[in-house]
């Protein structure tokens, strides 16, 4: 075991190592030798004078702002002689189901190219390249054939597989005991109970103010929200990450929400992040991808039918495509459980100098995944900073959506937990329904999974998403939806069939988040 | 003044859409046939020109359209009404005052105006301009032209359709400077249809409705096809007919999601600048036809306001409907429809529930009583400040039952004294 010592060493060094290549650090050397010229910099008390400089410019804080973004994707130290599958995830028959999940995966994009006999990646002949160039505004108006092409897989198969997870190091084979699981997740983790969460999400209490509650027309502006923003808008011109993740937790006002957002996020839109969009843009033009066509079809499936977000159907377009060929975010895979799949040069299967990753990027669209952009388009519209924000907002919370991890903010943790909350709070709620055959997380599976995009009205899913944001965790997804249920609960208590239980739950545009959350936590 | 009450209200109404079934379902009103007598008339324009000026209406009979609306509503009365009053405001208050009211594109009438309108045209090269008749809805007719000599081929019959050759010759059109930057959102194009009640004009009293909604052209915005009148016109009447409408993806966003969204890109202060230039549309535009509108006690009007916004954020007056469509696109519609209708009869107040210096009922805010209506009322702390925000919340939360709740005794008894 490592002390205490030595592991901040390490994390220091891994990251300084990481921000030695970055774009900032030749920023601050340039600012540092730029500064030299000024009359307050004096050559006996040089380097202090440089450190002053850096700090009163600003430049000081961008630094901080990269540090916190590094440290929120480190993961957390392990054994220094454990294996790198170890920093992905470290039970070992979690990685097993994970693989043999992307084994299926993988298995059916193949199927469907053979199927289809349409190729993994071609190049676009010259006419096409600049047919797609005019219209890369409006490409929702192309309207293909995708009637052949099928989503590789949709949220409820990855419930199936999720059920099936056993650990076996337990013996389930007792019968049902106390102990027994009585919902579907077969395996036990650590997830929190009530009382730890409250004291985990103080901001949430009812005796702290928060916007979602505390701004509603009714209460007058003076006792909560004109304070707010003006400590918000301290915040964005202080250009604070730190501070702004606090925040968060009560609410972005949301006329400021863009700018936290990014600020949390660490997302810039500097020169070098339009260049990078641009170059991914190019690649879009170059070459056109089997899974673009699980894109298109996803979109049009999806967010185009969405009363609200079929406005932005060309956005999600130019977003999630170019995020297909993105091989920066294959750096996430150092602390997601998934790996990438590869695909080999015809012939040379199984050998590694041969093998692509497919997609560029790694991460095979599923249905619906379209949905974890829609809302962010009702804040960014230059599709650079949009894209800026969603990839970074993929790679630190929602690829645990789906992927099998131990993960306290994974989708196995989100749904035992889902199921635990009830099971311990509403007991009668949930024996009912699983005598009935509606277990609850068949219901709950598919708003979790999404994060609830497409379920909530835009509004509140933005506020719900301001606490993932500001708890770096989606833990409050899990106990959203369990709030629902609860809420639901007398409606719930009546139903007779997995059918109209899933007609109760139809529809929750109308609910209000946080008054749902704070209820479901505090009183 | 109410002096009685009544026990049922007898209604007639010529629309079978919504609004029929908000009657139908509204307690103690029971619908009268042909002939019979009737306290509420919900009728249709027609209806009105062939019948108002031979009927006897007694004290407390409502009707929902005054009689000479189209000074309001005709395109060419209601630009002659905003000009001549612009220029009395000019006169009387300086030419800032008179700023204000310069929400409508420039706009002639034609043929009358028609040389004035050559002379404009000329100073304004490659400018877009848009024909729109006068009299007609829902898209009609309408087309955009760059040319002069595009007109100049209308004019002799050249390019105008069957339907258009078939009517008189004298039909009058309104030539209107088209807006050619307006605010898109992800390359789409959207007007707003704002809703506003007005139930007299002398003195001026208009309520303004919380919800309303953003309907968007199908078809992304580009000024190189102006011959595609489905990407230019936004009324739903004309995307139903698009070739890719899509009867299941609704074409409308409520006020409020436009709201927020605006708000999260461009900041609360600019927005609520924006809605409060907005307000200032609706005041101006009734202020036009106060003095010509014949102020029957009788009468009340349920305005449709189509705006439009530009790039930089201007609000534009468009058109303004004395017979928005209750037709509802939608579930989602249905409801907002209800809501309006249901709100609009209890600001009527048949039943005399209420007192008569209410500020809002259900999703209704008073917007204008003789002079402008402000949230907080006139007290010490506010006496000092020169800026008083107005009592309207368009896109604003609208917790109507709640408040109706409260608002609304029981049935028998009157109110007013």
């Amino acid at each position: 075991m490592m002390d205490e010592g030595t592991e901040l060493s390490v994390t220091i060094a891994q990251i300084v190592q990481r921000l030695k290549g970055a774009h900032l650090h030749s920023q601050l050397e340039k600012q540092a030798r730029e500064c030299l010229h000024r009359p307050e910099i004096k050559l006996e008390s040089l380097k202090e004078d440089v450190r002053n400089f850096l700090r009163v410019s600003g430049w000081e804080r961008k630094l901080q702002n990269a540090v916190y973004r590094e440290l929120h994707i480190l993961p957390p130290p392990g054994h220094p002689a454990a294996p790198p599958e170890h920093t992905k995830e470290p039970l070992a028959y979690m990685r097993k189901a994970q693989a043999s999940w992307e084994k299926r995966i993988l298995k059916s994009l193949n199927s469907m190219c053979t199927e289809l006999g349409v190729p993994l990646a071609r190049k676009r002949p010259i006419p096409e390249q600049k047919e797609l160039t005019n219209k890369w505004n409006e490409m929702g108006t192309d309207e293909p054939d995708l009637s052949k092409f099928r989503p590789v897989y949709a949220p409820k198969d990855f419930l199936e597989v999720l059920i099936s997870l056993k650990n076996p190091n337990h013996d389930c084979r007792e019968g049902l005991t106390a102990r027994s699981h009585w919902g579907l997740i077969q395996i036990s983790l650590n997830v929190r109970a009530i009382p730890q969460m409250r004291e985990a999400y103080p901001e949430l209490s009812l005796t702290c103010c928060q916007l979602g509650i505390d701004d509603h027309a009714h209460i007058p502006p003076d006792l909560f929200e004109s304070e707010h923003i003006r400590i918000g808008n301290k915040v964005v011109s202080e250009q604070d990450s730190a501070a702004a993740q606090q925040y968060s937790r009560q609410g972005c006002p949301t006329g400021l929400r863009a700018q936290l957002w990014a600020l949390i996020l660490n997302a810039t839109n500097e020169p070098e992040d339009i260049m990078h969009y641009e170059q991914l843009k190019a690649a879009v033009i170059h070459h056109d991808l089997l899974v673009d066509n699980l894109i298109y079809k996803d979109v049009k499936l999806t967010a185009s039918n969405d009363d609200y977000y079929f406005v932005f159907e060309d956005f999600l377009y130019q977003v999630l495509l170019c995020f297909s060929r993105d091989t920066a975010v294959l750096e996430h895979f150092s602390y997601n459980s998934a790996t990438p799949p590869k695909s080999y040069i015809q012939g040379k299967t199984g050998t590694e100098e041969f093998a692509v990753v497919y997609p560029p990027n790694g991460v095979v669209p599923f249905h619906g995944f379209s949905m974890y952009v829609a809302p962010l388009c009702f804040l960014y519209n230059e599709p650079s900073k949009l894209y800026s924000v969603f990839r970074e907002m993929y790679v630190r919370y929602f690829f645990r959506l789906h992927s099998i991890s131990s993960s306290p903010s994974g989708i196995v943790s989100l749904c035992l937990q889902f199921e635990r909350l009830l099971q311990s709070h509403l007991p009668q709620l949930f024996y009912h329904l699983q005598k009935i055959g509606a277990q609850p997380l068949r219901i709950a599976f598919k708003w979790m999974v999404r994060a609830f995009s497409g379920y909530l009205s835009t509004d509140q899913l933005l506020l719900l998403w301001d606490r993932v944001l500001g708890y770096d965790s989606l833990e409050i997804v899990a106990v959203l939806a369990a709030a629902v249920f609860a809420f639901r609960a007398e409606n719930l208590m009546e139903v007779t069939s997995l059918a109209s239980a899933e007609a109760v739950l139809a529809d929750l545009s109308t609910l209000k988040v946080m008054p749902l959350l704070q209820i479901f936590l505090f009183a | 003044i109410f002096m009685f009450k009544l026990t049922c209200v007898r209604f007639k109404c010529s629309l079978t859409n919504t609004i029929l079934d908000v009657l139908h379902q509204r307690a103690g009103w029971v619908e009268v046939k042909e002939d019979g007598e009737w306290d509420f008339n919900w009728c249709d324009v027609g209806w009105l020109r062939e019948n108002y000026d031979h009927s006897y209406m007694e004290e407390h009979v409502r009707i929902c359209h005054f009689r000479n609306h189209y000074e309001l509503t005709r395109k060419n009365l209601m630009v002659k009404n905003l000009k001549r009053y612009r220029k009395t405001l000019e006169r009387e208050a300086g030419r800032l005052e008179a700023a204000k009211c310069d929400f409508f594109p420039c706009t002639f009438e034609l043929p009358s105006e028609y040389h004035l309108f050559v002379e404009e045209f000329k100073r304004s090269p490659g400018s877009t301009w848009i024909m729109k008749p006068v009299a007609r809805s829902q898209g009609k007719g309408i087309f955009l032209f760059r040319k002069l000599k595009d007109i100049m081929e209308w004019k002799k019959n050249g390019t105008r359709s069957e339907e258009q050759r078939d009517e008189a010759q004298v039909e009058s059109y309104v030539a209107q400077h088209y807006i050619e930057d307006p605010y898109l959102i992800n390359g789409r194009k959207f007007d707003l249809r704002v809703y506003v009640l007005v139930t007299s004009y002398l003195p001026l009293k208009a309520w303004l409705y919380r919800d309303g909604f953003a309907r968007f052209s199908n078809t992304r915005f580009s000024l190189s096809s102006i011959d595609d009148q489905y990407v230019h016109l936004t009324n739903v009447a004309v995307q139903k007919t698009a070739p890719d409408y899509d009867p299941e993806k609704g074409c409308k966003w409520q006020m409020h999601k436009l709201r927020l969204y605006l708000t999260a890109k461009h900041g609360s202060e600019t927005v609520e600048a924006l809605f409060k230039d907005i307000d200032n549309i609706f005041i101006r535009s009734l202020q036009s036809v106060q003095k010509v509108i014949i102020n029957d006690k009788h009468c009340f009007e349920l305005y449709g306001f189509d705006i439009l916004l530009d790039q930089d954020l201007k609000p534009w007056l468009i058109e303004v409907n004395a017979s928005p469509s209750l037709t509802a696109s939608s579930q989602e519609d249905y409801e907002l429809k209800c809501r309006l209708l249901e709100d609009t009869l209890h600001v009527v107040d048949m039943e005399g529930r209420l007192t008569g210096r209410e500020k809002r009922v259900g999703g209704y805010d008073l917007m204008w009583n003789e002079g402008p209506v402000y949230r907080e009322d006139v007290s010490l702390e506010t006496l000092g400040s020169t800026y008083q925000i107005p009592n309207t919340h368009l896109g604003c939360v609208n917790d109507r039952k709640k408040q109706l709740r409260q608002l609304l005794r029981p049935f028998p008894g009157p109110k007013r004294a």
